[in-house]
């Protein structure tokens, strides 16, 4: 069938206008309280739109609601600042109408694990080819203050006084076991490696799922001072890099070995364990992934910083499309008036 | 014995049984094959909400009724000349419909102690003399379809099965109707496995010579083929009506169709119609919620799809917020409800016209909405491409309303050709140098209409306010009640571009019918039936909802008294009061059902009696 979308939809582009990170800007101020984390994403997510292969006019930013989902404002692309938590669903109807755009979502730990909690595991089964990016804040802000589902047990908002009771989400555990086929972690003072793990999301055919730890500074400021701060960061967190040993720590003398089927830390400079006997980092391990994951919220170990998981498999809008060509390569493109018509139809003479 | 024809002008049948003894296939056959000779035909079928209800049980009796005539049946009928019971709950359940003298044709081998206790029945009523008043004809059809099979190696199970045909086959004898259409369809189904086929083509054949052949069935009744236009003619129900409109609009429009749906009763089948419709390059996805499906839906639309979603009353409530944002982004979007008894899960598979008032008003802030609605199941081709155009040319969601009664109900179409069909296509934005997010058209207010791939053209909407005209956030009070105005002028716009209403009848009296919905078909039996008493009454019947047809209030003006029948406690008359300052008389219905053409027309006698009109 000819549509009006198909010149939009066939374009051929020769040559991509070489653009710099300042025309992703759009002419508008950005609203965010100073020292908020979004500032510091918004502009690694500029950094890299030059470099991502993608005519600007075929970018689209879709969000919820929450302080995050501002975030398409400011983009100098099409934007789409929707209703809480939908930003998933709505990603996913676009993305699947129109395969040719690079569709991003912005959104919050309230927005996406919340009220879009079921359009968050829903579009990460179906791996869609969506960039998320989810501001993890672990509190509800534009509402000011109230606990959200990344928010720590005990924690005191306004809407926990005497504390959360709550046991929270571990995102990246949420998105692997929905089946996400990138997962990713950063925070916000640190520039180059979100960059980094921003253009692997961009590069990545199918479901990605950046969480990126934003502190907000009116709420719920210094949540994740131990895994930012350099003071503490290097034996609080462990950085992830593909085909590497798992070593942290400030002289890189920890390390992580399986106990079992257990991550545990061992010290390098005991002489009881060499590098040798680390874990070696592998994206494209499904169970190591969860393992790692799984690190995330034990006091003993680490936190994971990083890419966890990348798969490469279809994605959902890609096989919509191979079932439609498929059907109309086996029997034919459809004719709407033989279908009108259907199988028992008469003639009156 | 000789047998006797009698010529009827329509007649009602009724095939009832277990729900798993293939009573709406039985019904689809009869319905098929008389469309086929000419008649007209409505059908309405009519099933229990559990998948298999236990065998026997008062509960799990599934039915299907077929009204067909050599003049326009407008609905599947109210009264029935023949019922066909398989079994003793059948009849039980369905006996209270069955016209007085009527035909009843049991299969006597449903009438066990087993079966009886089921039904409640305290004794057998073939024996006890309580089917008085009816013509019975009693056989043991399990007896029969065993004998004629066999010679076949089958188990006794699966000859059971074939029990409706024999049924089937003795109403085709009744109503003089052709083998062949029902023949080559047996043919066609079971080509595969000849063993089977033969079986159902002997057993057909075998109930259609039994009525022949049997000494008790004298009559025979003859219903002539109407005086039809010319064309290509198919049986279509409501639900894939919208299916196929939905379909042709797109290409009519030349845009891709996509739909977001979630499975709900009735509006079910039009996602599994959709669904098949691959090779038209139509793409669907069955999301994870009802909120899911309306925004995956506004999310294709946003891409430049023609989008829709389709849902029953629960669902309708689960998207109202969606609906919201879609109003408030100015995109095109077509939400079809069909309505179910409500509130909450109600009576799941039974019609109601309750989900008009939230339609209309449903949704928080100032949110218009235009909303259709479908009278019959073909015209719910016809109002789905409208919804369509409308949601295209005005940059606006709109709701179509049909019900469960026209959207499983079934009657014959006259297939139209693409080209008798509107062109609906509208022009996406391309010119950076003149568009503006929301620079309207000046004469239908709509926005431009511009998609992600345009170079140029890249721009921000969403659910904030907006500044007319550039589109940036806007929290500016005065721009606020502006853009308000704007969304309400934009829906009341409509008003020019549908058509004026025509009254039925004369232009002025003493009373006016109004209807909406698929009570067209009992309205206008009523009116038949009243017209032949020489009593004078109009009617007008409403597809649009909102806005109303510009001429609705000079109409009502020429008229004493206006009723309004209508399957709800009373939303249409609420409605009119309110827009017409004016008190309406309702009549009103929430039994799981439609009207019958009788309770329209004494309703009708009675206010003219109280008026003390004569004739």
């Amino acid at each position: 069938m000819i549509t009006q979308l198909d010149g939009l939809i066939n374009k051929e582009y020769t040559e991509i206008p070489q653009y710099t990170p300042k025309d992703f800007k759009a002419p508008i101020d950005v609203r965010w309280c100073a020292g908020c984390g979004g500032y510091s994403i918004l502009s690694q997510v500029q950094r890299i739109m030059p470099d991502i292969g993608v005519p600007k006019e075929k970018i689209v930013f879709v969000s919820g609601i929450g302080c995050s989902s501002r975030f398409p404002y400011y983009m100098d692309v099409y934007g789409f600042h929707s209703i809480h938590g939908r930003a998933l669903a709505i990603a996913s109807g676009l993305k699947v109408a129109r395969p040719d755009l690079s569709v991003w979502v912005a959104t919050g730990d309230g927005d996406c694990m919340s009220i879009g909690g079921n359009h968050m595991i829903h579009a990460s089964r179906r791996n869609v080819d969506i960039n998320v990016i989810m501001f993890n804040n672990e509190i509800y802000s534009l509402t000011k203050g109230q606990f959200s589902p990344t928010s720590r047990v005990g924690q005191k908002t306004k809407s926990s006084p005497f504390g959360v009771l709550d046991d929270p989400f571990n995102p990246s555990s949420l998105a692997l076991g929905s089946g996400s086929t990138f997962v990713a972690r950063g925070y916000d003072n640190n520039p180059s490696h979100m960059k980094h793990l921003f253009q692997r999301a961009a590069q990545h055919k199918g479901f990605s799922f950046v969480e990126i730890y934003a502190n907000c500074v009116i709420f719920n400021d210094g949540a994740f001072d131990e895994y930012t701060r350099k003071e503490t960061r290097p034996t609080s967190t462990i950085n992830l890099e593909h085909g590497k040993p798992l070593v942290f720590g400030f002289k890189n003398e920890l390390g992580i070995i399986m106990d079992g089927y257990k991550p545990k830390v061992v010290n390098l400079d005991e002489g009881k364990y060499s590098v040798n006997d680390l874990i070696i980092h592998n994206e494209e391990d499904s169970t190591l992934a969860l393992i790692l994951s799984d690190m995330s919220f034990n006091p003993e170990l680490p936190r994971p910083m990083g890419v966890i998981y990348a798969e490469s498999k279809p994605t959902y809008d890609q096989k919509v499309t191979w079932q439609i060509n498929d059907l109309i390569e086996r029997k034919g493109e459809g004719n709407l008036e033989d279908l009108m018509r259907g199988d028992e139809w008469w003639e009156i003479k | 014995m000789e047998q006797q024809f009698v010529e009827v002008e329509k007649a009602v049948i009724r095939f009832a049984g277990d729900s798993g003894d293939g009573m709406q296939l039985t019904g689809t056959q009869f319905s098929d094959t008389s469309a086929e000779m000419g008649n007209i035909v409505n059908t309405f079928p009519d099933y229990p909400s559990e998948i298999r209800a236990p065998e026997g049980t008062l509960y799990g009796v599934s039915a299907y009724q077929i009204h067909f005539g050599a003049t326009n049946t407008n609905t599947p009928g109210d009264k029935i000349d023949v019922l066909v019971a398989m079994n003793a709950a059948s009849l039980k359940v369905n006996l209270k419909d069955v016209k007085k003298h009527g035909i009843l044709l049991l299969n006597k081998a449903g009438f066990k102690d087993k079966n009886l206790k089921l039904a409640k029945y305290e004794s057998n009523p073939i024996e006890d003399g309580s089917l008085k008043g009816y013509q019975v004809f009693a056989y043991d059809i399990n007896e029969q379809v065993r004998r004629v099979l066999e010679d076949f190696d089958l188990p006794p199970k699966m000859i059971d099965r074939t029990k409706n045909l024999f049924a089937l086959g003795l109403a085709y004898w009744l109503f003089d109707r052709p083998l062949e259409p029902t023949q080559n369809w047996l043919n066609k189904k079971f080509g595969k496995d000849e063993k089977i086929r033969d079986a159902n083509l002997k057993v057909f054949k075998a109930g259609y010579n039994f009525g022949a052949m049997g000494q008790d069935l004298a009559v025979r009744y003859i219903v002539r083929p109407a005086d039809l236009r010319k064309g290509i003619y198919r049986n279509i129900t409501g639900n894939n009506a919208v299916a196929l409109g939905l379909a042709v609009a797109a290409q009519k429009a030349e845009l891709p169709l996509f739909l977001g749906s979630y499975p709900i009763t009735p509006a079910t089948e039009i996602l599994h119609f959709i669904s098949g419709y691959k090779q038209y390059g139509v793409k669907h996805m069955q999301m994870e919620d009802e909120i899911a499906g309306i925004t995956s839906a506004i999310g294709a639309s946003y891409g430049g799809a023609l989008a829709a979603t389709t849902t029953s009353g629960p669902g309708l409530s689960l998207k109202v917020e969606a609906m919201g944002l879609a109003v408030m982004l100015e995109l095109p979007l077509v939400v079809v409800d069909v309505q179910r008894a409500g509130p909450s899960t109600g009576l799941p598979t039974k019609p109601e016209q309750s989900d008009l008032l939230m339609a209309l008003w449903g949704r928080h802030g100032e949110a218009p909405i235009p909303v259709l609605a479908a009278s019959t199941a073909t015209d719910c081709f016809d109002m789905t491409i409208e919804a369509a155009r409308i949601a295209i040319k005005y940059m606006t969601p709109v709701i179509l309303l049909t019900d469960g009664y026209i959207a499983q109900g079934s009657e014959a179409w006259k297939v139209p050709t693409l080209d008798e069909l509107p062109d609906i296509s509208i022009k996406f934005a391309t010119d950076k140098e003149t568009y503006a997010p929301y620079k309207r058209d000046p004469e239908t207010l709509a926005r431009p209409w511009a998609v992600p791939g345009t170079p140029g053209l890249e721009h921000r909407i969403g659910g904030l306010e907006k500044d007319n005209i550039t589109g940036l956030v806007s929290h500016d009070p005065l721009n606020h009640q502006r853009m308000c105005e704007i969304r309400a002028e934009k829906v009341e716009r409509i008003v020019q571009d549908i058509p004026d209403l025509v009254v039925d009848g004369d232009e002025s009296g003493e009373l006016l019918l109004v209807t909406w919905g698929s009570t067209w078909g009992s309205a206008r039996n009523a009116l038949a039936s009243l017209r032949e008493k020489d009593l004078k009454i109009s009617h007008v019947h409403l597809k649009y909802l909102n806005p109303l047809p510009a001429n609705l209030g000079d109409i009502m003006s020429n008229f004493k008294k206006i009723l309004v029948p209508e399957l709800n406690l009373g939303q249409l008359k609420i409605l009119l009061q309110y827009k017409y300052m004016r008190p309406i008389i309702g009549l009103n219905k929430v039994q799981g059902n439609t009207f019958t053409a009788e309770e329209i027309a004494n309703k009708i006698e009675e206010i003219l009696l109280s008026e003390g009109v004569s004739k």
